[in-house]
C-alpha cells in the first residue's frame, strides 16, 4: 500500500491534480465555492463586479497586470454583506506563488486583508484557502500566467469564517482531538529503550505521515460537509488510520472500535474530492479504504 | 407577548445562560458580570432580526465569548 502511495506521488504532478479537480467548473456558473460560503456566512458574498478595484500606485507601461477577486468579510460589522474586493497586481514585481500576491496586496495595497500564512513552503498548512474553485494552500499554487482571467479566492468552503481569508478550525482540531492522535501503550519496550519498528513496518507509514492538517480535503468533501457534526472527515480519518497502521500502537482494536458506527466513518461514499484536491499530494481516500477493509475482515 | 421565532428563543437562551453563568461566580464580581453581558447583548440589540446571517454570527460569537467567561478561574471582569 505504501508503494501505491509513493508512486502516485510521482506519477502526478500538481498541474495534472489540479486540472483534475471536479470542484472547478466555471462553465456551468458559480464555482462550487461560492455555494458553499452563502452557506457558511448564511448569504452570498456581494460580487466584484460591485465592488471598487485597488490597483497598484505606478503600473509600468510594460506592466503584466492581473486581477484577484479576493472574499472580503470583517465580523466587526456584522450586519455588513460579504464582498469579492478586486485588486490589481503587476505580476513582473510578485513572486510566483498565489502567496507571494497575497502579502504583496497586504503590504502594499490593503493592509486590512486578512489571512493564516506562515511557512511559505506547504509544510505548516496555514494557508489553505480556496483558490479558482480548488482547495489547495496558497504557498503552493503558482499564479496562472494567462493574465487575462481573473483569480477567485475565497476562505476554505463550509467553514465558519473568522475574517477574510481566515476559517474557524475549531471543529476540525476536535475532531482531531477525539482520535487520540498519539502513541497508546501499555507494555514498556522489550529493552527499555525505544519502540522499535522494522523498515516494513514503518513503510506502512509512509504517505500517512506526511499529513499537514491544513483541511483542504475535509472541507472538500460534499459527505463533511452535511455531516461536520458527526462524520469526521477525510483529514481526521487519514491520521487515524495512521495510528491504526502503526505498528507501535496497541490500541487498534479500540481506535477500530471508536470508529465502528454509521456516521464516524461511513459517511465516506468515496466520491474522492480529498484526493484530488490534497495539496502534499497523499491519498485520503485510500487510507479510508483500508480502515474500512480491515474493519470488514475483522 | 408575541410568538417568539427560533432564532430569538435561541437569543434568549444565550442570554440566560449567561446569567446562570454570573451565578457561579464569587458575589463580590457578579453585579460586573452582570452589567457585562448586559453591556454585550445591548450593543447589537438594533440589529435586524431578518439578518439570519448576523445574527447566527453574533450567537456563535456570544457562544464563545461565554465558554471562555464561564471557566472556573475568571473570577472577576472589568468595564
Amino acid at each position: 500500500m505504501a508503494l501505491r502511495l509513493a508512486s502516485r506521488r510521482m506519477l502526478a504532478p500538481q498541474v495534472f491534480r489540479r486540472s483534475m479537480a471536479t470542484t472547478i467548473e466555471h462553465s456551468k456558473g458559480e464555482p462550487i465555492s461560492t455555494a458553499a460560503e452563502a452557506l457558511s456566512a448564511s448569504r452570498p458574498p456581494v460580487p466584484a463586479s460591485k465592488t471598487s478595484t485597488v490597483e497598484e500606485s505606478k503600473p509600468d507601461p510594460d506592466a503584466k497586470m492581473k486581477t484577484f477577486q479576493i472574499y472580503r468579510w470583517n465580523p466587526d460589522n456584522p450586519t455588513e454583506k460579504p464582498k469579492m474586493q478586486s485588486y490589481k497586481l503587476d505580476l513582473n514585481k510578485t513572486g510566483p506563488m498565489m502567496l507571494d500576491a497575497l502579502i504583496r496586496i497586504k503590504n502594499e495595497i490593503d493592509p486590512t486583508l486578512t489571512f493564516r500564512r506562515s511557512c511559505r513552503e506547504g509544510i505548516c498548512g496555514s494557508c489553505a484557502m480556496n483558490i479558482d474553485g480548488v482547495n489547495t494552500l496558497a504557498c503552493l499554487c503558482r499564479i496562472p500566467t494567462e493574465s487575462s482571467k481573473d483569480s477567485r479566492i475565497y476562505p476554505l468552503p463550509h467553514t465558519y469564517v473568522v475574517k477574510d481569508l481566515v476559517p474557524d478550525l475549531t471543529q476540525f482540531y476536535k475532531q482531531y482531538k477525539s482520535i487520540k492522535p498519539y502513541l497508546q501503550r501499555d507494555t514498556p519496550p522489550p529493552d527499555g529503550r525505544e519502540n522499535r519498528q522494522s523498515k516494513a513496518e514503518r513503510l506502512k507509514l509512509d504517505g500517512l505521515y506526511e499529513c499537514i492538517l491544513c483541511a483542504c480535503c475535509s472541507t472538500s468533501c460534499p459527505s463533511y460537509w452535511w455531516n461536520s457534526e458527526e462524520y469526521l472527515g477525510p483529514a481526521v480519518l487519514l491520521q487515524s488510520y495512521r495510528w491504526i497502521a502503526d505498528s507501535r500502537d496497541e490500541r487498534t482494536l479500540q481506535r477500530k472500535d471508536a470508529l465502528n458506527n454509521s456516521m464516524s466513518l461511513y459517511r465516506c461514499h468515496t466520491i474522492l474530492n480529498c484526493s484530488r484536491t490534497c495539496p502534499k499530494g497523499l491519498n485520503p481516500a485510500l487510507a479510508i479504504a483500508e480502515i474500512k477493509k480491515s474493519m470488514a475482515f475483522t | 407577548m408575541p410568538r417568539l421565532s427560533g432564532l430569538q428563543k435561541d437569543v434568549l437562551s444565550l442570554y440566560r445562560q449567561c446569567l446562570r453563568a454570573c451565578r457561579t461566580k464569587p458575589i463580590h464580581s457578579r453585579a460586573k458580570f452582570e452589567s457585562f453581558t448586559r453591556q454585550e447583548f445591548e450593543k447589537t440589540r438594533k440589529m435586524d432580526k431578518k439578518d439570519f446571517g448576523a445574527v447566527e454570527f453574533m450567537l456563535r460569537k456570544g457562544h464563545r465569548q461565554l465558554e471562555v467567561f464561564a471557566e472556573k478561574n475568571v473570577t472577576s471582569i472589568a468595564g
